[in-house]
């Protein structure tokens, strides 16, 4: 029943670049960041690689996603450029939005990825539509719709996983279950701490899974949207993750004790993964190497041209707040 | 099925056969309108607006929702992101509330916040307005709030005209419309041309010309208005009445044109008067105008409660034609 993971060489290789690629863009956006060219909040998906790489690799070109204001991985692992990321962190014109969103707020519609949201829940609605949409177009794409934990607190949540149940939406739920929603711990938020539980109140089908392990997610996630594709009903995926860094640039982590970060720290999805692969030498250590040399050659590039990229002239600060016509 | 409604050549109608023949024109016209809302299919529609539409064309475009306004609301937004033209019905605008996060964080936010990624073509209409003794929780009048909002197109149909052709202008905006159907208006009959097709939402309309002075509102409260100047008529007194339809963008031209005619002007809200819309006109006024008036700017709007219940004092919390006709008088010959 369970589908497996075809665990090639190319793939195992694969999946780790892609977590690296995360891990290490992040890093360079911190510097930035500290250099005061990356400016207004800056949410690391640090510790969460595993969640979106996992899920992406399940996922089509013709599918949808509907992402959080912790996107850097989502977005990245989609395959947006990390050129036009990065741009728009630094706030220019040749940034994915021109500038306009910043960090919380990455859209590609080639990508059909549907936006960063900064407001706790508020994608979960969009998701389904984004869903309804394909249906009504009779596409058979599925939407991944990713959110924290802490959304499950907001009355989106639950009215959109009724209605999807309702009408049977092809919807993959993916809960980045981080344990804090900022500094709220989970268990002195939720009555009930079991996500897949509640999802289960409204006949959505799901399961929890170690999101710290990127073969799991990608093998739960495969399963999900074949089941999504063939019963035409959304699956609600729990993946159990950490963020390593604090909420945002601003948090003193005043919630939580450095041993409890430390611990997690041991865990971690690239060092757990890279870990297994040099012990079952499925992986060369200048292979290992040589990736991350490419990453960062990939990364620099990216910062060169956020660098070079212009700003937006303020005499089109109001374009666009209404369109002229729908994009095609 | 029920018998088939008439196509569209009746010119004399009510507002909500008016509200419903659009919404059937927009239904047969593109396949991929479809409608949402709270109890719109077998219901009928809070307001039979929707009467009959299930019938006609299926469950799958004839969406009753479960009364989750986000959601629901939401669902508008990503279903225009993704190629349909959903029309949304939330059943009054008190419990637009309940959705204002996607209206405002979402529909009216991503294409900008997108860099021009994304245009969110969707239709969002709701009752509005007090009159009906159903108390404070379903009888506000937010629209000017709405106005408030970049992004937004607000129409406030007031004549059976604009019920019937609105929702095709707002259709075809690339951006997130709402409609403002105010309650007292449904059981109102008018007329239109037989041969009208399309009305033009940037413009106000002058519904009487007149040289005294102006008297500038719009939806429920425009009647109340005309039939203030038909009684400052019988006083000597010649107003002129303004219907502002379109809330957002506001058409400051026809404003501007009718005051520098009458030199006088009282703006009829049905909103609360402090930072309501009738504030924002005034202001356009005293902006782009000062010096052709002869006379303080003046206001009637609702008074600052809640709305009540009891009869006598919702009628004295509401703007009515009474005190239009004190106020105007007033301005034209101060006692």
């Amino acid at each position: 029943m369970t589908k497996k993971v075809y665990l090639d060489h190319a793939h195992l290789l694969h999946l780790l670049k892609a977590m690296i690629r995360i891990r290490h863009f992040e890093a360079k956006c911190v510097e930035l960041y500290q250099a005061q060219k990356i400016l207004g909040f800056l949410h690391l998906y640090d510790g969460e690689e595993a969640v979106s790489v996992g899920v992406m690799e399940a996922l089509t070109p013709e599918d949808a996603i509907i992402a959080t204001y912790r996107e850097h991985g989502q977005a990245l692992a989609r395959g947006v450029d990390p050129k036009c990321l990065m741009a728009e962190m630094m706030g220019k014109l040749n940034g994915c939005c021109r500038g306009r969103g910043g960090s919380m707020h990455f859209f590609d519609r080639k990508r059909r990825f549907y936006g960063g949201n900064a407001i706790v829940g508020g994608g979960l609605p969009l998701a389904l539509g984004v869903a309804l949409a394909d249906k009504m177009q009779r596409r058979s794409a599925v939407t991944a719709c990713f959110f924290g934990e802490g959304a499950v607190d907001e009355g989106e949540f639950h009215e959109t996983l009724n209605l999807a149940k309702l009408w049977r939406l092809p919807i993959l739920f993916v809960c980045e279950n981080n344990l804090y929603s900022m500094g709220m711990a989970v268990e002195r938020a939720e009555a009930d701490i079991d996500f897949v539980h509640k999802a289960s109140g409204y006949r959505v089908a799901g399961e929890k899974v170690d999101g710290m392990d990127v073969v799991a997610v990608e093998s739960a996630a495969r399963n999900a949207i074949d089941r999504i594709r063939s019963e035409n009903d959304p699956y609600f995926l729990e993946c159990r993750t950490y963020r390593f860094r604090a909420h945002s640039m601003f948090d003193a982590q005043l919630y939580r004790s450095k041993e409890e970060v430390e611990a997690w720290r041991k865990k971690g999805p690239i060092l757990r993964f890279q870990t297994w692969l040099e012990a079952n030498r499925l992986i060369k250590p200048e292979e290992i190497a040589a990736m991350e040399k490419e990453i960062d050659f990939e990364i620099a590039e990216a910062v060169a041209y956020a660098e070079a990229g212009g700003l937006e002239p303020i005499s089109e600060l109001e374009r666009f707040v209404t369109m002229d016509e729908v994009p095609a | 099925m029920n018998a088939p409604e008439p196509t569209f050549t009746p010119n004399r109608m009510t507002y909500r056969e008016a509200c419903k023949q659009a919404l059937r024109e927009a239904l047969l016209s593109d396949p991929r309108v479809f409608l949402m809302g709270e109890d719109i299919g077998r219901y009928g529609g809070c307001y039979a607006v929707t009467k009959g539409l299930l019938e006609e064309f299926g469950e799958e475009r004839i969406r009753d929702t479960p009364l989750s306004e986000s959601a629901f609301v939401g669902a508008g937004v990503g279903a225009a992101m993704a190629g349909m033209r959903p029309i949304v019905e939330i059943m009054t605008v008190n419990f637009s509330l309940l959705a204002l996060d996607q209206i405002l964080n979402n529909a009216v936010t991503i294409p900008h916040m997108s860099g021009g990624q994304f245009a969110i073509p969707l239709v969002i209409r709701m009752a509005t307005g007090g009159g009906r003794r159903v108390a404070a929780q379903h009888s506000r009048s937010l629209e000017g709030w709405y106005a408030h909002i970049p992004g937004l197109r607000v129409l406030t149909p007031a004549t059976v005209e604009d019920a019937r052709f609105m929702l095709k202008s707002a259709l075809a905006d690339p951006n997130p419309v709402i409609i403002f159907e105010h309650v007292m208006l449904y059981n109102m009959e008018g007329d239109f041309p037989s041969d009208m097709k399309e009305v033009d939402i940037a413009r106000a309309k002058v519904h009487r010309a007149g040289r005294d002075v102006s008297l500038i509102t719009y939806g429920g409260s425009l009647f109340k208005a005309l039939q203030a100047a038909d009684a400052l008529s019988s006083e000597g007194i010649d107003a002129e009445v303004i219907d502002l339809r379109t809330l957002r963008p506001l058409d400051t031209k026809t404003i501007i044109d009718s005051v520098a005619r009458t030199r006088r002007c009282v703006i009829i809200d049905e909103g609360w008067r402090s930072g309501s819309i009738s504030a924002e006109v005034g202001m356009r006024i005293a902006e782009e105008a000062f010096f052709e008036l002869d006379a303080p700017l003046r206001r009637v709007c609702s008074r600052e409660a809640p709305i009540p219940y009891a009869a006598h004092l919702e009628d004295a919390c509401l703007p009515q034609a009474a005190t239009i006709v004190a106020v105007a008088r007033e301005l034209v010959r101060p006692s």
